[in-house]
């Protein structure tokens, strides 16, 4: 019954460099290329975005292990129920910055709906639950429900320091001559690719 | 195109002059993830298309019905639901390592951009007939960008094409058939067909100052027309 920190450490390590969201796993990248012109507004979305999917972790796991799992309901009600969770999640979170962060809500007014389509916090709840690697799979419901809150905390963190790298490379990409059929999103991606090499390093020190 | 909207042409048109990957970049994520293979990215086409279609009918003809200020939870559920479908369907009758293959990228069709943008940004306003065609030609243009990269990524990666080798004394690299050659493939391929357009705006701009931006500057978005 006891937590495994062990399992918790690899689990984060995991989500946020050797299994990156945006870089290996393909998730979330709509904003990753969108937002990711200026660094302030990366930071801003990836902090968004990983509140966003702690919450949608937190929320969901439950869910799919008292309601889903024992009505057993899994296969057709888990798209439509994560999906409106995180829509009122997302609805909410809009809410608190617009009367809390007047500024951080102006910067990212137009990104926040963007949330609820975005795949990274979709995603996280698939893998926390039904997509689950066999290692958390197994847990008991207490340590089961940390080790989704971490993975949910520690992709969004991955999400967060790939939007920040990506918008460093492309504030430097702004003033270099590209020839104009590349400018804009194909370079972006080309980075991207270069990228995702430097993280494919990080592969093979850890696995689930 | 606002007025002359037939159903060939808003077919046409979500092949090629809005194609949604290729020219809106949107649904970039299962574009990369699944185009691995060809057959990977035709079952992923199919189920894009059968979703496309059937959320953009229902979504058209509830158009009048669903409340403005609620319309984006009801797209969502709409969608939602025929992902739902699709999925159970491919779970019983498509082929396990298909099913391997595409993973989580079945349910996350629901939040593939290409779904809702085209349900906010045409569904919602027009007819049903108008909607199928819609539905079908992004679909279908979409389904056909993703056949563009996953041929790119499987010849030069595993050097097959629909799980056939063509060549025996090609050494595939296997990096694009990993994360990076996915971005790379994607990101030349964006590049290429950018380069076409520049071209053909470039001729299409000497063609329209000749006709002080006549009818062919216009068709040609040349002129800026809004």
């Amino acid at each position: 019954m006891g937590i495994d920190f062990g399992l918790l450490v690899t689990i984060a390590m995991m989500s946020i460099f050797i299994a990156n969201f945006p870089l290996a796993k393909f998730l979330g990248l709509c904003p990753f290329i969108g937002v990711t012109q200026s660094t302030k507004n990366a930071i801003g979305m990836g902090i968004a975005v990983t509140f966003v999917m702690l919450l949608a972790s937190a929320v969901t796991f439950p869910i799919f292990k008292f309601v889903l799992v024992p009505l057993n309901l899994v296969s057709v009600l888990k798209t439509p129920v994560y999906i409106l969770v995180i829509a009122t999640l997302v609805q909410f979170v809009e809410m608190v910055l617009k009367a809390k962060m007047p500024p951080l809500y102006r910067a990212l007014g137009i990104y926040l709906p963007l949330i609820t389509t975005n795949c990274a916090v979709f995603g996280v709840t698939l893998l926390n639950t039904t997509d689950a690697p066999e290692a958390m799979a197994s847990l008991p419901f207490i340590p089961g429900y940390i080790a989704a809150m971490v993975q949910g905390t520690a992709g969004g963190l991955g999400f967060l320091v790939a939007m920040l790298l990506m918008s460093g490379v492309r504030e430097r990409l702004a003033f270099a001559s590209i020839p104009e059929s590349l400018k804009g999103t194909p370079i972006a991606l080309i980075c991207t690719a270069l990228m995702a090499i430097a993280f494919m390093g990080f592969s093979g020190m850890a696995s689930l | 195109m606002a007025q002359t909207k037939t159903f060939g042409s808003v077919f046409k048109s979500g092949i090629t002059t809005e194609n949604p990957l290729i020219i809106s970049m949107i649904g970039m994520c299962p574009s990369l993830a699944i185009t691995t293979s060809v057959r990977n990215a035709v079952a992923m086409g199919i189920a894009v298309i059968a979703v496309l279609v059937c959320s953009n009918i229902i979504i058209a003809a509830l158009r009048k019905i669903i409340p403005g200020e609620i319309r984006m939870p009801c797209f969502i559920v709409i969608a939602a639901s025929f992902v739902t479908m699709v999925d159970l369907t491919m779970q019983a009758f498509a082929p396990p390592a298909i099913n391997r293959a595409l993973g989580i990228f079945i349910p996350l069709i629901v939040v593939n951009c290409v779904i809702l943008f085209r349900a906010e940004a045409f569904a919602s306003k027009n007819t049903v007939s108008h909607s199928i065609a819609d539905g079908l030609g992004m679909g279908i243009g979409y389904g056909l960008a993703l056949l563009l990269v996953s041929s790119v990524r499987e010849l030069l990666g595993d050097g097959s094409f629909w799980g056939y080798k063509v060549s025996l004394s090609y050494a595939p690299a296997s990096i694009m058939l990993l994360a990076p050659g996915a971005f790379l493939t994607l990101g030349l391929t964006l590049g290429f067909f950018n380069y076409i357009r520049l071209r053909g705006a470039a001729a299409a701009e000497s063609a329209a100052q000749e006709k002080q931006c006549g009818c062919a500057g216009c068709a040609s978005g040349a002129c800026g027309a809004k």
